[in-house]
């Protein structure tokens, strides 16, 4: 019923921001702190709100931006929400989001930002060793230190398991940078990439090659999520929040990221089954239903395995799927990562993909899909936790 | 001289692991154990995973095993790899132990040349202070 507690609690993002994104080091003119700050005062501009109306705050993956001070900052009066989901980096996009809709939902807070901050040319640089992993005695002295090396060994053993080879994972790269190109925001706007530059550019970690791994930038993006009642008043048209979910499977949490001990039958995966039928379920759609999808690629080879584990195409039947051109905008299948991914548009641990996907669903994409109704959004795949979310426009 | 260059990180024993890296240094590879249920679980975890019990045995694994998975690493995620590159991380199992995957690293091999399914065997990296590392070499 359209009064119910629960429709007029019914969550929508009313406003998304985003720094400008650059190469990693590109910013250096103000701090990581600054750049996040302001993205999430553009988000809350976008909405038509103040920032006097915010009163949650929810990140991820140890955001450094901490929300006491983001409260400071902003000049937030009371702030009643101040959380972060645990786990595996950029599994915690979508996982940020379901928290925010869980406090919204629940009344606990009314108009929640969810962020991420990441400037990699003023902290710790994510393809290096660094403090602090996850059972790091059994990976760091065998030189297993980052993650394009622990997802690398996933999609060998998926390479090996099932009919996908260095052409369909060209695909995942080349479709991002396609995209990338009609995107002036992206960092790889104005640098096409054939497929030769493709399979020639270097390995960093057998099988994936550089192009087959996420940039390496500094940016911030936010989206503002609120209930469909009090968007009500508000300029833009609220997209609908259908579902998000964050969860895993057993085992992850000494996972790919770890010591690679999750169980045989999910290895060659994304850890994304269960939220994926959570996400389906909670929304009431089945894959064939959406419309287009910003997958988290950190790495090409996670993408293929995510079309697998959320239904897009049978298991071990990627490679045949993205080579039918399934992925392309404007008339693909399932057009994904039109913003241009954090392959070719920037890494901001998947809030740029969420911000993309508010985008495709107001119409005002770079590499827009015609009549589009339905997003799907992931957050880090291979990870523990990951997440994932449905967007809708009526 | 160990496999790495001395500023490689070690490990860092603590109360979870500490058991696993006295067996190392021992030259001994063993693996945690439920005492109740036999579950084999790696790394260290304080309670069984499968009944919850806290009582562990660690028993002694084949020297020898097979690569699950690999990657080939072409950069140096740490200064410390510069001189191995490129080099052979691979998940390892052991017959008898199912469930449990160590990492480690292929070594006096070529790259190129590794599969999964490949038979290895362990030999022990002196990487001072009294510490050895398991890592393995193709099995001949």
């Amino acid at each position: 019923m359209s009064t119910s507690m629960s429709s007029r609690r019914q969550c929508c993002v009313v406003g998304i921001g985003q720094s400008v994104y650059t190469k990693r080091g590109g910013i250096q003119d103000r701090s990581q702190f600054q750049v996040t700050a302001q993205a999430i005062k553009d988000a809350v501009s976008d909405s038509g709100l103040a920032t006097a109306d915010v009163d949650g705050l929810s990140s991820y993956s140890n955001d450094a931006n901490e929300a006491n001070l983001m409260q400071v900052a902003l000049g937030i009066p009371e702030l009643r929400l101040a959380s972060m989901v645990w786990g595996g980096g950029g599994g915690g996009s979508c996982g940020a989001i379901a928290l925010a809709c869980s406090a919204i939902e629940s009344g606990r807070a009314d108009v929640v930002v969810a962020y991420r901050g990441l400037c990699q040319g003023q902290g710790k640089r994510f393809g290096r060793h660094g403090p602090g992993r996850v059972n790091g005695n059994f990976v760091d002295p065998f030189g297993l230190m980052a993650p394009p090396q622990m997802l690398a060994m996933v999609v060998q053993r998926f390479m090996h398991l099932y009919p996908v080879t260095e052409e369909h994972l060209a695909e995942v790269a080349l479709n991002a940078r396609a995209n990338a190109n009609r995107n002036p925001y992206a960092v790889m706007h104005g640098r096409p990439m054939t497929r030769e530059e493709y399979i020639n550019s270097r390995w960093i970690a057998e099988p994936l090659r550089l192009f087959d791994c996420c940039l390496e930038t500094d940016g911030a993006a936010a989206v503002v999520i609120t209930t469909r009642e009090r968007a009500r008043d508000l300029r833009t048209a609220p997209i609908d929040i259908l579902s998000a979910a964050q969860g895993s499977g057993p085992g992850w949490g000494s996972g790919a990221l770890s010591g690679h001990n999750m169980p045989d039958p999910d290895y060659a995966s994304t850890n994304g089954k269960a939220v994926a039928k959570e996400v389906f379920g909670k929304a009431g759609l089945t894959a064939d239903e959406i419309d287009v999808a910003q997958i988290y690629d950190h790495f090409s080879g996670m993408v293929l395995m995510a079309l697998e584990d959320f239904g897009f195409c049978g298991k071990g039947e990627s490679g045949t799927f993205v080579a039918s051109g399934a992925l392309r905008w404007p008339n693909g299948h399932l057009p994904i990562n039109t913003s241009g991914g954090q392959l070719s548009e920037a890494y901001v641990h998947g809030m740029n993909l969420v911000v993309e996907g508010v985008r495709q669903m107001r119409g005002t994409s770079t590499s827009q899909i015609e009549k589009a109704k339905t997003c799907l959004v992931t957050g880090g795949l291979g990870v523990a936790p990951t997440s994932a979310l449905i967007l809708g426009r009526n | 001289m160990a496999y790495f260059s001395e500023t490689m990180p070690r490990p860092e024993p603590n109360m979870d692991d500490g058991k696993f890296w006295d067996s190392c240094a021992e030259r001994c590879l063993r693996i945690q154990y439920c005492a109740d249920c036999d579950q084999a679980r790696h790394p260290p975890t304080p309670l069984c995973p499968k009944c919850q019990s806290a009582k562990v045995e660690w028993r002694e694994v084949p020297d020898s095993g097979y690569i699950y998975t690999y990657t080939v690493v072409h950069y140096a995620a740490h200064p410390a790899v510069s001189q191995q590159l490129p080099y052979v991380v691979a998940a390892v199992t052991f017959d008898g132990c199912k469930g449990v995957r160590l990492v480690t690293n292929i070594t006096d091999c070529d790259p190129e040349s590794i599969q999964i399914g490949m038979r290895v065997k362990l030999w022990w990296d002196d990487i001072g202070n009294g510490l050895y590392l398991p890592r393995f070499r193709l099995r001949a």
